[in-house]
């Protein structure tokens, strides 16, 4: 029986900050590139 | 040997302690990358001047030829899907992106020979049949796992790695132009070096995501989450085997509801820019258009992860009547903007209709949950794929001939869309009507023997957040 309490929280939050980072960081930009080619077009 | 091993389903079930959250960017991995898709179009001109370099030559591919590549593609995803469903099911999300990250890459280096030696066939053979075949394993392949991660918010789970496919063009677009200026010289226009270096990208990514994918030990259930001990009227607690999904109205309905829903929005996706400089000559110029095609794209990809996350408060056939009932009266709404010349009510309606369009993909997953269970439900959604197949064929060949019939029947241009933002209001009636009839599936569908296990696995042993 375990909780989530019981569950390497610290080991976890370094995973779970690399594996968002590793799909965030390339979304966040190709977002950022659609919103600059948009404001472009509109200017 | 140990590699195979190393793909099955026993070896992808989380230790404990293992965190869900890990599941979406896993997900997200496999959905980015197969996202490039959309970006496709960004090839079309660069391939019709192989030969050329800075104008097409004789020899060189037309546009209308190379326009096969991204149909067939869409068909072998589809056809792919409701094939492989059931194997995706079976051998576990680990060996299901696995191989759709071989396919999908596998299908850039094919096409990057093809366009090395000049061969279209080669390139349809790769990008279209094996990228294809890619795109549609790697599409199903997270959904049931991250369902049952998030047994308390479906929704939400699969609206994020839906949401991925629709950002992946965000990325590969800019990315595959600036790939392609970094290749290019005056004597080569370098799009068989951008596909090479996309499908090395591509394997690794997707490799990632297959290693970070876990499906849930038995009897797992987040901390706190208590599983309905009497079932809701429209979310069931039983199982519907694949195939006998096949044989209840619910999936056919269904299929009316996603396919309506996409060849609506589908039709007037390839077609805003031309239609908004159209109905607004001399205020919308062609390149504020493609920004506004932009802007359109950025609420399909928003919709995706927004509608199907309310439609774990609000449930998912209500989620549907508003898709229906608010779309059919911004597409009729839309011509009276063009008359009135206000260009900020057709971008709300359009924001809204696009908006609505992504979000009728992400929530669809989540709705054959509520109505067949979890135990197959990425298979079931792989045969539901197929609506996706016929809407991509019905919504842009409804838009381009109605237009057609118009302009040659002496309509002006800023009037030949509104005949098809009618029908498109009208599409979406007959959506309202399918989505109505949507029931609980009967219970001589539901697989006993496998729902007394579930059960069991259900009850909540241990959790994490």
């Amino acid at each position: 029986m375990q909780t989530a309490r019981q569950t390497g929280s610290t080991g976890n939050g370094i995973k779970l900050a690399l594996a968002w980072g590793f799909v965030g960081i390339p979304l966040v930009w190709g977002v950022v590139q659609t919103l600059l080619n948009t404001l472009k077009a509109f200017h | 040997m140990a590699v195979l091993s190393f793909l099955s389903r026993d070896h992808t079930v989380a230790a404990a302690g293992y965190s869900r959250w890990l599941i979406p960017p896993a997900a997200l991995c496999v959905h980015l990358c197969i996202g490039q898709a959309y970006a496709f179009s960004v090839f079309n001109l660069p391939m019709t001047k192989l030969i050329g370099i800075t104008q097409s030559a004789p020899n060189d591919w037309k546009l209308t030829e190379l326009g096969w590549i991204f149909s067939l593609a869409i068909f072998f995803l589809g056809a792919s899907a409701a094939v492989l469903g059931h194997w995706v099911e079976e051998g576990g999300p680990r060996r299901a992106m696995f191989t759709a990250g071989l396919c999908w890459s596998g299908g850039f280096f094919l096409s990057a020979i093809g366009v090395y030696l000049h061969q279209l066939w080669i390139v349809y053979l790769g990008y279209g049949v094996l990228g294809g075949i890619g795109l549609g394993i790697g599409y199903i392949s997270p959904v049931s796992t991250l369902i049952r991660w998030f047994p308390d918010r479906p929704g939400m789970a699969t609206g994020m790695a839906i949401m991925g496919f629709g950002g992946g063009a965000f990325i590969a677009s800019p990315f595959s132009v600036w790939l392609m200026s970094r290749f290019s010289t005056p004597t080569h226009v370098g799009v068989a070096e951008t596909f090479i270096a996309l499908g090395m990208i591509y394997v690794c990514f997707m490799m990632v995501g297959a290693a970070i994918v876990r499906v849930p030990p038995p009897g797992w259930a987040p901390a706190g989450y208590v599983a309905p001990v009497q079932p809701k009227r429209l979310i069931t607690t039983e199982n519907v085997f694949v195939y006998d999904a096949l044989k209840t109205p619910q999936f056919w309905l269904i299929w009316w509801i996603l396919c309506l829903n996409v060849t609506a929005g589908i039709g007037v996706l390839g077609q805003a820019s031309a239609m908004s400089q159209e109905m607004f000559r001399g205020q919308i110029t062609a390149v504020a258009a493609s920004g506004l095609v932009g802007l359109f794209s950025l609420f399909n990809m928003a919709g995706r992860f927004i509608w199907s996350s309310t439609s774990d408060y609000i449930g998912r056939k209500n989620t549907y009547f508003v898709f229906f009932a608010l779309g059919t009266a911004l597409y009729a709404l839309v011509p009276y903007a063009g008359a009135i010349g206000s260009v900020a009510l057709f971008v709300l309606c359009y924001a809204v209709i696009f908006s609505m369009y992504g979000g009728g993909f992400a929530t669809v997953p989540a709705y054959l949950r509520d109505m067949f269970g979890t135990r197959y439900v990425g298979a079931i959604h792989g045969l539901l794929l197929t609506a996706w197949s016929m809407a991509g064929i019905f919504g842009p060949v409804l838009v381009n001939y109605i237009r057609e019939y118009n302009v040659t029947h002496g309509v002006a241009p800023a009037q030949a869309y509104n005949v098809t933002m009618y029908v498109m209001a009208a599409l979406l009636v007959v959506g309202f009507i399918c989505n109505l009839l949507v029931k609980p599936v009967h219970e001589r569908f539901h697989m006993r023997a496998v729902a007394a296990e579930d059960e069991v696995a259900a009850a909540p042993v241990f959790g994490s957040k």
